[in-house]
C-alpha cells in the first residue's frame, strides 16, 4: 500500500476548461485533496454594471461556449422578473425547448465524448475502431439534434440570441418543426442504447458518498421552474436560494465554492435525478423503469446514468411541446423600475443563479451570479478525498488512482469556463 | 497511405465557444477527418500531449498571463500555419471587459487580478504572436470551420 505520494494532475482533460488538482497522502492516509482552478477569471458580473437590461443576455451567454442557453435564460428571467414581465405560454415554452436543447447537445457531448473512451480504457473518442462506429454516430446524430432545435429555436447552437426579454424575436416555421420532431423521434432508440450501455458498465464505476442533493422539483421535470428542495425535502423559494449559500474562498483557485444552509451538496443530473425523478415523462419512465431503481444513488459516477435518462425525458417532452402550434407573438412589454430580480434554473450542471439590481432607467446596479460548478466544488474535493482513500486500501498503483481521479472528475461534468466566473464585490445582504 | 495533416486546438483565456463549434463539426465530419486528420492536441478530446510538429494549430481566446504568452510563442514556432478562431483570439472581446473597468470595480477587479497572478491588460492571442490565417465569429460556424480545414486538406 502506498504510504507517501504528493498527486498533482495538471490540465485535466475532456472538461470543460481548465483545471488541476493536488492530493497529498501521508502515512497511507489522504491528507489534501484541493480542486485548483486554473481558468483566468473574466468579471462578467462586474462587466454588467451600468448596462442597459436589453443587453445582458447575448454578453451573459459568454461566459460559457457549452452552456451558453443557460446563462441566457437565467439572466432574463431575472430580468423579467424584476420589471414584473410575465411571459405567455408560448414563450416559456420556447424557453423550456431551448434549454432542451442545451442540455440534450451538452449531455451528448459529455457522455459520448468524454464518458464513453473511459468505459472502453481508451484516451480519446478520436481512438475508436471502425466496431465503434455505430456506437459513435449515435452520438454524432444526438448532439446533432440538439444543435438543430438550438437553431430554429434560439438561432444558433452556441450563443444563441433569438430569445431576449419579452419573449422571441424569431420564430420556427412548421417544416423546421416537423424535421425536428422527425429526429427527435429517431435519436430515442440511439440514447436507449446508450443507457444500456452504461447499465451494463456501471458495475465497474460504483463509489458511494451520501451528500445533500438539490435540485428543482416541478410536475414535468422541466429544467426552468418549479421550487428547489433538497434531500430531506426542505423547500427553498427561487428568491431566497441566496440566503441559503454561503460563499467559501479557495485560496489556491481562480473559483469560488458555496455551502448551503453551512455544508457541502451537489448540483446537476444525479442530484436532479434524485430528487425529482418522479416526474419524468411517463414514455420515458416506461422505458427506462429497470434504470430508475438506481435512484435515489449516492454514487456519483451515476451522474452519467442520469444525464443519459435526462436525455430521454427532453426527447420525450420536446416531442410533446412541439405538438402544440408555434405563432409569431410580439414581445412583451417591458417598463424598467429600480428593482432587484432573481432568476433560478437548471442548467446541465446544476441549479443557476442570477441576481440583478436595476435603477429606474434599467442599468444595471449590481449583478451576482452562481454557478453549478461552483456549488459542486466541496463535495467533488471531499468525495475524490475519500474515492483515493478507499484505492489505497485496495492497494492500487499510483497509475490507477490517477486514472480513478480522473474518472471521477469528469463523472461530476465540471465546467471551468464557467467556475471561474469571479464577482470582485461581497453580497452582503 | 497519405501522411495525415497533424492538427492541433488550443483554448486560452475564453468561453471555448469555438472549440465547441469544432467539435460540432464533428458531427458531419468525424469518420471523414479520422482518415485524414491526426489531432494531435486537443485538451477537450484526449490527454494533453507535447507541442510539436503541427501542420496547423487552430487558437482560441484571449491571453490574460504569462504562462499563457509563453504557451501560445511555444506553439508559433511549432506549427507551421496558425489560425485565430473567433473574438477572443482576433480582438481579446469579451475577456478583455475588464481592461476598460473603472473607479471602485477596477481596483477590486485588479486586487483579484494581482492575487491571482493575472497580467494587467488581458490581449488578443494575435497581439503576441504572428497568425497567418483566422476565422471570425462569436463563436466561429461549424460551416467556416469545415471551409477552412477542406483548404488545408486540398479539398
Amino acid at each position: 500500500m502506498i504510504k507517501n505520494l504528493d498527486i498533482e494532475l495538471k490540465d485535466i482533460s475532456k472538461i470543460e476548461g481548465h483545471t488541476n488538482m493536488g492530493i497529498v497522502i501521508r502515512d497511507g492516509r489522504v491528507l489534501e485533496c484541493k480542486l485548483k482552478i486554473s481558468e483566468n477569471n473574466r468579471f462578467f458580473a462586474d462587466a454588467l454594471v451600468g448596462m442597459s437590461f436589453g443587453r445582458i443576455s447575448t454578453m451573459m451567454s459568454r461566459i460559457c461556449g457549452t452552456c451558453s442557453s443557460a446563462h441566457v435564460l437565467c439572466s432574463i428571467e431575472a430580468t423579467e422578473k424584476a420589471f414584473e414581465v410575465v411571459p405567455t405560454e408560448q414563450t416559456m415554452r420556447l424557453r423550456n425547448l431551448l434549454a432542451n436543447a442545451n442540455h440534450l447537445r451538452d449531455h451528448a457531448m459529455h457522455l459520448w465524448f468524454f464518458v464513453l473512451p473511459d468505459l472502453f480504457d481508451i484516451d480519446s473518442v478520436l481512438d475508436f475502431g471502425k466496431d465503434k462506429h455505430r456506437l459513435l454516430q449515435d452520438g454524432l446524430d444526438v448532439k446533432a439534434v440538439g444543435n438543430f432545435m438550438s437553431e430554429i429555436i434560439g438561432g444558433r447552437a452556441v450563443h444563441p440570441f433569438f430569445g431576449v426579454v419579452g419573449g422571441f424575436t424569431n420564430f420556427p416555421d412548421k417544416e423546421r418543426v416537423k424535421k425536428a420532431t422527425g429526429a427527435l423521434k429517431a435519436t430515442r432508440k440511439k440514447i436507449l442504447d446508450l443507457i444500456e450501455l452504461l447499465w451494463k458498465k456501471r458495475g465497474k464505476l460504483v463509489f458511494e458518498r451520501e451528500t445533500n442533493y438539490v435540485g428543482l422539483i416541478n410536475k414535468d421535470y422541466n429544467f426552468l421552474e418549479g421550487t428547489l428542495e433538497d434531500s430531506d425535502g426542505n423547500v427553498i423559494e427561487e428568491r431566497d436560494f441566496g440566503r441559503h449559500l454561503e460563499r467559501v474562498i479557495l485560496p489556491y483557485s481562480n473559483a469560488t465554492a458555496f455551502k448551503m444552509d453551512g455544508d457541502e451538496f451537489l448540483a446537476g443530473a444525479l442530484a436532479r435525478m434524485n430528487v425529482n425523478r418522479k416526474s419524468l415523462n411517463r414514455s420515458t419512465k416506461k422505458d427506462v423503469k429497470k434504470y430508475l431503481k438506481a435512484f435515489p444513488s449516492y454514487n456519483v459516477f451515476d451522474n452519467n446514468l442520469a444525464q443519459a435518462i435526462e436525455c430521454l425525458n427532453i426527447v420525450d417532452n420536446s416531442i410533446k411541446m412541439l405538438r402544440k402550434p408555434i405563432q409569431e407573438e410580439p414581445l412583451a412589454k417591458v417598463v424598467p423600475r429600480k428593482s432587484t430580480g432573481v432568476g433560478v434554473m437548471e442548467a446541465p450542471r446544476g441549479t443557476l443563479y442570477y441576481r440583478l439590481d436595476f435603477d429606474d432607467m434599467g442599468l444595471v446596479t449590481f449583478a451576482d451570479l452562481v454557478i453549478p460548478t461552483q456549488q459542486n466544488v466541496i463535495n467533488m474535493e471531499r468525495t475524490i478525498a475519500a474515492y483515493v482513500q478507499s484505492l489505497l486500501e485496495k492497494k492500487k498503483s499510483k497509475k490507477e488512482i490517477v486514472f480513478e481521479i480522473e474518472k471521477m472528475i469528469r463523472a461530476y461534468d465540471p465546467c471551468m469556463s464557467c467556475a471561474a466566473h469571479f464577482l470582485s464585490v461581497d453580497w452582503n445582504d | 497511405m497519405v501522411r495525415k495533416l497533424k492538427v492541433g486546438v488550443f483554448s486560452f483565456t475564453c468561453c471555448e465557444g469555438c472549440c465547441i463549434s469544432v467539435i460540432e463539426s464533428l458531427n458531419s465530419k468525424m469518420f471523414d477527418w479520422q482518415k485524414k486528420i491526426d489531432f494531435v492536441n486537443f485538451k477537450a478530446l484526449k490527454k494533453v500531449g507535447k507541442i510539436q510538429n503541427m501542420d496547423v494549430a487552430f487558437i482560441e481566446g484571449a491571453i490574460s498571463t504569462d504562462e499563457e504568452s509563453l504557451k501560445l510563442q511555444e506553439i508559433r514556432v511549432n506549427a507551421r500555419v496558425l489560425v485565430a478562431l473567433g473574438s477572443g483570439a482576433i480582438n481579446g472581446w469579451p475577456s478583455n471587459l475588464r481592461n476598460n473597468f473603472k473607479g471602485e470595480v477596477k481596483s477590486k477587479v485588479m486586487e483579484r487580478v494581482a492575487m491571482s497572478g493575472q497580467n494587467e491588460k488581458v490581449v488578443p492571442a494575435k497581439e503576441v504572436v504572428k497568425f497567418d490565417d483566422e476565422i471570425f465569429g462569436c463563436p466561429i460556424s461549424e460551416e467556416d470551420f469545415v471551409k477552412k480545414m477542406k483548404e488545408f486538406l486540398n479539398e
